[in-house]
């Protein structure tokens, strides 16, 4: 009977489930100070090929949200529940030893810091070799081969030399290209790049994202781009995801969210992106307050205590400081989590995005 | 490298040089006259001059250091004007009086028991220590880790007389497990040796070993926090290499170092331990020639207990440049 169950189960999803979806992700860490909600009922999908960015805060969850779909949380303590569909396959029932083997191979990641990301004790070539290796019968001589290939693809000038160079050899740019050439050197499904340029000079920011970009089309990966920087998602991304306080409070395609964003907190980063065809004298308007404590979160809308317009909800939506709003589809893939009325966030959105551009002007 | 490798050399000879210095002048200032220490308490003033002047010791201080120095060299001869001169080829260290040996003699004698005595412990402590310590840090906060932990702080907190006097009761007086201890060299009765040297092994490596368990846990846990670590589980490396050759490796440093000076230090002479096994070695050696007031002895193995020192920093700075690339400058 079981068995039924679980072949008509399959049967149903491989086909028709996206490339990668995550059903109700959830993470939580044991502290001394208490339980850390660091994930709460995250889902979202992605289909082959495209690039999802995921924005938020730092503490907002959006990494721990890419190391528990990598399969690194449980190894840190963390306790994951819901499901993560990769290629019709459940990755939170697999085994450590399954999950290991699927790790820099069908998906794989890069970091924010490519300065501490490398070991400083090993060359960056044997590094590259480690990776191959571990997931594939070659030889030592095939591998560094294929090493080498790799490193020029990612645009590593003098490779042949850079090969054998330790990291610290290296610049932070050329660093994080070593990081890509790693992490594409098995062909991954899946590209996790966490905040790939927040320590890089600006001008190795836009080189390392045309790169992932070059390389997501040669290879057909799909990607999730994890940023707090709204700017750099705009050319990238096919959807954004904006979280904030472990959740996921509005999705939608990212020109949607650059042109109607709905809930308050991402018209408060997009309010809060530096432009360079903003007047001098013009502020940057950030947003008031502090992300909540993971430990202590409000018992209504996570984002009530710095959102300006929450006396605005009327009564019959119930009180934003005790009620939840769900994540609601509020036109075709565009999701809001908000207890405004969808008449209001509309309205404002327009006022903040037209004095945005009015500003512009 | 090369040049790295050759600064620190030069350095370590001045440093030796200064050592030579200090030393000397340090025990040649105390208030013990060695000349007054050759004979009994019925002692003319004439006899104790004319010793004195057998031990050189009536010549300028500086000129006497200098002699020390070129007998290290070049050998020296004592009571020369006597009818019964001592030749001391160098490199000579002295010429203990009180023993009628040369310097050199004596602890070429105790070297080999505080050799063995040493390196059986410290490969004793470095295993246990770094085995129990990566297990402890792989499974902090269980019962496991826990008992180690436990285990290391009554070993860390045992004094060494303790543990030596604690094994010799149990082991050798009350279960008869071996014989008492009887010093022998390896090649002429290897059974015999290692019956003698297991409890004083046992004894160091208790001592030791706690403290590299717990330096071990540090570290690897310490290292486990690093991005890099990260990576190399992102790669999908197994679990076994991703504790052996990224974390262990990374938190060498400070292991090698300690490891390096408390080997130095226990080539110098391990002083309780040897004691209580009644072991001849350097540290037995050391305590009779401070209780004699034998000053050429005391001071000839204070100058080698320091230079094993400077030469096993000299090691561990080497060895630094060996696991970490970074060093490799100039």
């Amino acid at each position: 009977m079981i068995n039924v169950e679980e072949v008509e189960g399959r049967a149903q999803h491989s086909p028709e489930r996206p490339f990668l979806s995550v059903e109700n992700l959830a993470v939580q860490f044991k502290t001394e100070d208490g339980i850390v909600q660091a994930v709460d009922g995250v889902s979202f999908t992605l289909e082959r090929g495209k690039t999802l960015a995921i924005v938020g805060e730092s503490g907002s969850g959006k990494s721990v949200t890419a190391q528990a779909i990598m399969g690194l949380v449980k190894g840190m303590g963390g306790i994951v529940s819901g499901e993560i569909w990769l290629d019709g396959q459940e990755l939170n029932r697999l085994s450590p030893s399954e999950v290991q083997a699927l790790r820099g191979d069908e998906m794989a990641m890069i970091f924010q810091d490519p300065m501490s990301s490398l070991h400083p004790f090993y060359r960056i070539g044997d590094q590259i070799v480690e990776a191959i290796v571990a997931h594939r019968k070659v030889g030592r001589g095939a591998a560094r081969r294929e090493a080498l290939e790799m490193l020029k693809h990612v645009g590593i000038p003098a490779a042949e030399r850079r090969i054998d160079a330790y990291p610290h050899q290296l610049s932070g740019g050329m660093r994080q290209r070593v990081m890509i050439a790693m992490a594409l050197i098995n062909s991954p499904q899946l590209l996790i790049a966490d905040e790939p340029t927040t320590a890089l000079d600006v001008t190795v920011q836009a080189q390392i994202l045309e790169l992932i970009r070059r390389l997501q089309g040669e290879f057909g990966t799909t990607v999730i781009i994890i940023t707090h920087d709204l700017g750099v998602v705009a050319d990238v991304a096919d959807d954004v995801a904006v979280m904030y306080a472990a959740r996921i409070v509005e999705m939608a395609p990212t020109s949607e969210i650059y042109n109607k964003a709905e809930m308050p907190y991402t018209l408060g980063l997009l309010a809060s992106i530096p432009r360079r065809d903003r007047g001098q004298q013009e502020r940057l308007d950030p947003i008031p307050g502090n992300p909540p404590s993971p430990i202590h979160l409000p018992p209504g809308c996570v984002f009530q205590p710095r959102c300006k317009y929450w006396e605005q909800v009327p009564e019959s939506q119930g009180d934003p400081r005790t009620v939840r709003p769900e994540l609601v589809e509020t036109s075709p893939r565009h999701y809001v989590r908000c207890l405004l009325p969808q008449d209001v966030r509309r309205r404002i959105s327009h006022e903040v995005l037209q004095s945005l551009r009015g500003s512009a002007e | 490298m090369a040049g790295y490798v050759v600064r620190r050399v030069l350095g370590m000879v001045l440093l030796l040089f200064l050592l030579t210095l200090t030393v000397f002048f340090l025990f040649n200032m105390m208030p013990a006259d060695p000349a007054r220490l050759t004979c009994g308490k019925a002692c003319s003033p004439a006899v104790i001059e004319a010793n004195r002047h057998h031990l050189e010791l009536d010549i300028p201080p500086i000129e006497q250091y200098q002699r020390f120095v070129s007998g290290i060299f070049f050998g020296r001869t004592f009571s020369k004007d006597t009818p019964r001169p001592i030749e001391c080829e160098a490199p000579c260290l002295g010429y203990s009086f009180l023993r009628n040996t040369e310097v050199l003699t004596l602890i070429a004698r105790a070297a080999p028991v505080t050799f063995w005595l040493a390196i059986g412990g410290f490969l004793t402590w470095m295993v246990v220590g770094l085995t129990l310590g990566i297990v402890s840090a792989l499974k902090r906060g269980r019962w496991i880790d826990r008992t180690i932990m436990g285990i290391a702080l009554i070993g860390y907190s045992l004094p060494s007389f303790f543990i030596g006097l604690v094994l010799i009761f149990f082991v050798i007086l009350d279960w008869n497990l071996l014989p008492f201890p009887q010093w022998t060299t390896p090649d002429k009765d290897l059974g015999r040796f290692v019956q003698t040297m297991l409890l004083p092994w046992i004894t160091i490596a208790t001592l030791y070993a706690a403290f590299y368990m717990r330096l071990t846990r540090n570290q690897v846990l310490e290292i486990f926090g690093e991005d890099y670590i990260r990576t190399a589980r992102a790669k999908g490396l197994p679990e076994r290499i991703v504790v052996v050759k990224h974390a262990l490796r990374a938190g060498l440093t400070p292991i090698v170092t300690a490891a390096g000076l408390d080997l130095a230090g226990l080539l110098g002479g391990a002083i309780i331990t040897e004691n209580i096994f009644s072991l001849p070695g350097l540290g037995s050696l050391a305590i009779g020639s401070v209780l004699a007031s034998d000053l050429p002895l005391i001071t000839g193995i204070t100058l080698l207990t320091a230079a094993l020192i400077i030469f096993a920093n000299l090691i561990v700075d080497l060895l630094y440049a060996v696991i970490d690339p970074r060093v490799r400058v100039g």
